[in-house]
This record gives structure tokens, sequence and C-alpha cells, in this order.
């Protein structure tokens, strides 16, 4: 898969504090990257960066397409409160020459086809959020970043806003996501990057990421019994496992490997949440 | 020229329901046909209260509601949304100032149907002369505006501003001393040219007075609108 854009020892100071130090790293086309890292960790510091808001210090940032059709979705971007979330969307599709048959789309495929013509400041975070998604993807686009898009929000509007996501990872727009929450980076996800007080600490896909800190390699048995019992996942242990499976005692079984929240901390001595 | 249509739009609908924006556009006018219309004392001035007022709407109306508009936008970071779309920190601008140059030459326009005993020439002039003071006015609240992180920094900074400017010429009436120092003001400057409209055609001195206030505020704008960008 071609590289879209590529990072190479990118440092950002705010004055004599180092939020950024020595990142590099490639973004494939049409996947679905993650950037994982507590608050402070400079996350959106990065997302700024590479949407050109903020001048890196030190280092390079090289986009393969030349202008690529960039959507962003930041907490902090406000909407026009005084106005309606269809006057807000149309603003921005007049400025894109987009259709606003568009706008409908968006609006039907984000389930706010009812509050369109209701006041932006009527409107609760989630569905805020949402319309911020909807401006996000007015335009076809090439790349989407979105900076912390659930934070703060409740199961359901945070499952809608995942739905989104995977939508436009169908259609082959490359997403680039930051998070705190290792579930919608285990869930979403193609690749990630953990992030912490400014350093990428590990880098792949999850499921790689997770198996590769399985260092204890145990499997823990629940025995009908109500016990518990270990094993290594070694081949001298196969017999008692045979054994249990022989007098149909086991109720569940679990393996150790850790998600991704017990290897951040592994890693770094923090949790992801704070 | 689309982008700044567009912007011209949103502010049109915005400023509908912006009641503290809105109000700027209508007190004055407002307040001037009432005082015009209702107070009538023995041997007053010709003209007085529009004369007064409308400096005063000259020095507040523009001021206050672009470095509010402004302000707004950088606070709720609408602004930078709208620069990353692609509009241009001129479009923007040319958006806003536009919008809110014809809003308050409609006040301007009810100041001008008051006004008694001149002709239509005079009627021109002092359009035109209202738009000059809109024009100065509006450069310094825009650097106002971009120069404030938020909508109540910039009221803190308007506030005071305002006051010198709309309520130096209206006491400059009365106090020689204040009268020197309003001398600088381009709203001191429009007050005269505007109480002495049949004498059209003199207005060098005044002009020049706001000429250079328009370049001072302009460079203010310009040196805060560039820090802005470097940081």
């Amino acid at each position: 898969m071609a590289a879209l854009i590529e990072v190479n020892n990118l440092s950002h100071f705010f004055g004599e504090r180092k939020i950024l130090n020595d990142i590099s790293l490639t973004i494939e086309k049409g996947k679905v990257i993650g950037l994982l890292g507590p608050s402070g960790a400079g996350k959106t510091t990065l997302v700024n960066i590479l949407t050109k808001q903020l001048k890196p210090t030190e280092g390079t940032v090289m986009i393969s397409e030349e202008n690529p059709v960039t959507g962003i979705m930041m907490d902090s971007f406000g909407l026009y409160d005084r106005l309606t979330v269809w006057d807000n969307l149309k603003i921005f599709a007049d400025i894109y020459r987009v259709p606003h048959g568009r706008i409908n789309e968006l609006l039907e495929r984000a389930e706010l086809m009812g509050a369109q013509k209701t006041v932006v400041s009527n409107l609760s975070k989630g569905m805020r959020n949402r319309v911020n998604f909807c401006r996000a993807l007015l335009k076809d686009l090439d790349i989407l970043y979105l900076d912390e898009p659930t934070s703060g929000l409740d199961p359901a509007t945070t499952d809608k806003i995942h739905e989104l996501i995977e939508e436009e990872r169908n259609s082959e727009t490359t997403v680039f996501l930051t998070t705190h929450n290792m579930h919608e980076a285990e869930k979403l996800c193609d690749y990630i990057f953990l992030l912490n007080e400014g350093n990428i600490v590990e880098a792949g896909m999850p499921e790689e990421i997770c198996r590769k800190y399985n260092l204890e390699n145990t499997i823990e048995f629940v025995l009908k019994s109500g016990e518990k019992r270990v094993l290594q996942n070694k081949k001298e242990n196969a017999d008692a496992f045979f054994e249990m499976m022989k007098e149909e005692s086991i109720v569940s079984i679990h393996s150790s490997e850790p998600d991704l929240e017990k290897v951040f901390l592994h890693l770094t001595g923090r949790e992801l949440n704070k | 020229m689309s982008h700044t249509l567009t912007i011209i739009q949103k502010q049109l609908k915005d400023t509908l329901k912006n009641k503290t924006v809105l109000i700027q556009f209508i007190m004055f006018p407002v307040l001037g046909i009432i005082m015009t219309k209702a107070i009538q004392i023995e041997n007053m001035p010709e003209n007085f209260f529009v004369n007064l007022f409308v400096t005063m709407y000259i020095g507040m109306a523009p001021l206050t509601s672009i470095s509010a508009i402004i302000s707004e936008e950088k606070e709720k970071n609408t602004l930078r949304v709208l620069l990353m779309a692609n509009v241009s920190p001129m479009q923007y601008l040319i958006g806003i100032g536009s919008y809110v140059f014809f809003a308050c030459m409609l006040g301007g326009v009810v100041f001008c149907y008051l006004l008694d005993g001149v002709t239509g020439t005079q009627r021109m002039l002092f359009l035109l002369i209202v738009a000059v003071g809109i024009v100065a006015s509006m450069v310094m609240g825009a650097a106002i505006g971009v120069g404030s992180k938020n909508q109540m920094a910039a009221t803190s900074v308007t506030v005071p501003v305002m006051m010198v400017f709309s309520f130096l010429p209206m006491l400059s009436m009365f106090n020689d001393k204040i009268e020197k120092i309003a001398k600088v003001t381009y709203s001191e400057q429009i007050r005269l040219m505007i109480s002495n409209l049949e004498n059209s055609g003199d207005y060098a001195k005044n002009l020049a007075v706001i000429f250079l206030n328009i370049l001072l505020f302009g460079v203010i704008f310009f040196v805060l609108y560039k820090k802005i960008y470097r940081n």
C-alpha cells in the first residue's frame, strides 16, 4: 500500500517545552491510522502540524499527493451557535462548491435529518459532534483527520460516529484518528501509534502489539467447581488441558494477551485515560 | 468573490439573531428619530441631535460590531475553520467589512433623512462623510477583534476606546480643552465636517486627520495580524 503522508524526525516546542520528540511515521492510503495516547501526550499538536495549522520546529511532513482533499474534525472547532444545523453546513457547502443535496445525504447518514432546522445552541454535545463530523465530510475526501471524535460522548453517539468512520474507511478515505480510548483504537484502526510525552513508544497493528506484549503467555481456565487454573502456554501442559476437556470441567478459557491499555501501562507506567 | 458573498450571507443570518450586534445598528438611528421629532428647544442649533447622534453612531456601531464579530469567531474557532476551508483572510475581512459597512450605512441613511434645511448635494456629502467615518471605525474595530483572544477581552478594549471616540466630539462642544484633544480624533473631524455641510469643499484638514487615524489603525491591525499569523 502506498504512503500518503510521511513524517520524518519531527519535533515541536512550545517555548522551552518539548511537545513532540523526533517523530517519524508513515500514513498509508486507505487505512485507518490511530494515534493513541493520554491527555497531554502531544496528539493534537501532531494533528495541527499534519493539517498545517502549526509549523513544526524541526523535521518534515511529506505528502505524496498534490493538494489532497482534507477533512478535519477537532473538538475545538466551533459551529455557528445562532444558526441552524442546515445553515451551518450550507455555509461550507457553498465555500466548497458542493451541491446542497450532499448536506441531506450526510444528515441522513448521521441521523440528523430531524434536527436540520434546529439552532445549534440547542443541540446536545453528541449532536454537535455529528454536525461537526458532517461538516468535515462535505467534500469527497482523500484524508480525514479526527481529533478525539468521541471524547465525552454517550455510547449510542459513539457507536454512530464509529459507524460513520467505518463508512469512510470503506470508501477508501484515509482516516487519521487520535484517541485515548483503547477500545475505539482496537475496533477501528488498521495500524496504531502509541504516543507518550511526545515520543512514539510503539507502533503496529493493534492485535500484533497485544500479541507482542503477551509476556506471561498463560491460559486461564475457569472450572465448574469455581476454581481458576492458570497454565503456561507450553506443550508440557497439553496433557493437563486434555484432562480438563475429558472431564468436561471447563466453563471458560481466557488468554493472558494484554489489551492496549495494559501494553501502554507496561511501556510507560501511565494509564491511557489519565 | 463567491466566498466573500457566502461570508456576507452568513453574517446577515447571524446578525438577525445576534441582539448585541443588532442593537448597535438600530439604537442610535432610533434615538436620533425620537429626539429630533420629540424635542424642540428654542435657539437649538439646526440638526443638533442628528449631528450629536450620528457622530456617536459612527464611533460606536462599526467599531463594536466588527470587533464583536471577529473576536467571537476567534473564540469559537469558526474563523480557523473558515480559513482552513480556503477562505483567505482578505476574503473574510472584505465579507465581514462590507456587511458591517452596509448595515451601518442604513443607519446613516436614516440620519440623512432626518437632516433639515439642507440641499440634495449636501445630503450626498453627508452620506460620504458618514461612509468615511464608518471605514475609520471599522479598521479600528477589526484591529481590536484580531488582537483579542476572545469576546470578553475584545469588549474590555472596545468599551474604553469606543467611549473616547464616541463621546469626545460631544464633550468638545462644551469644553475648549477637550476640543483641543478631540481634534486629533477622526470622530471629532466627522462631527466638524457634518456640522459644516454648507461649506463643503473645505475639508482638506479634516480629511488629513481622518486619513492619519485610518493609517494608524491600519498599522495596528497589520501588526496584530502578523503577530497572530506568526504564532
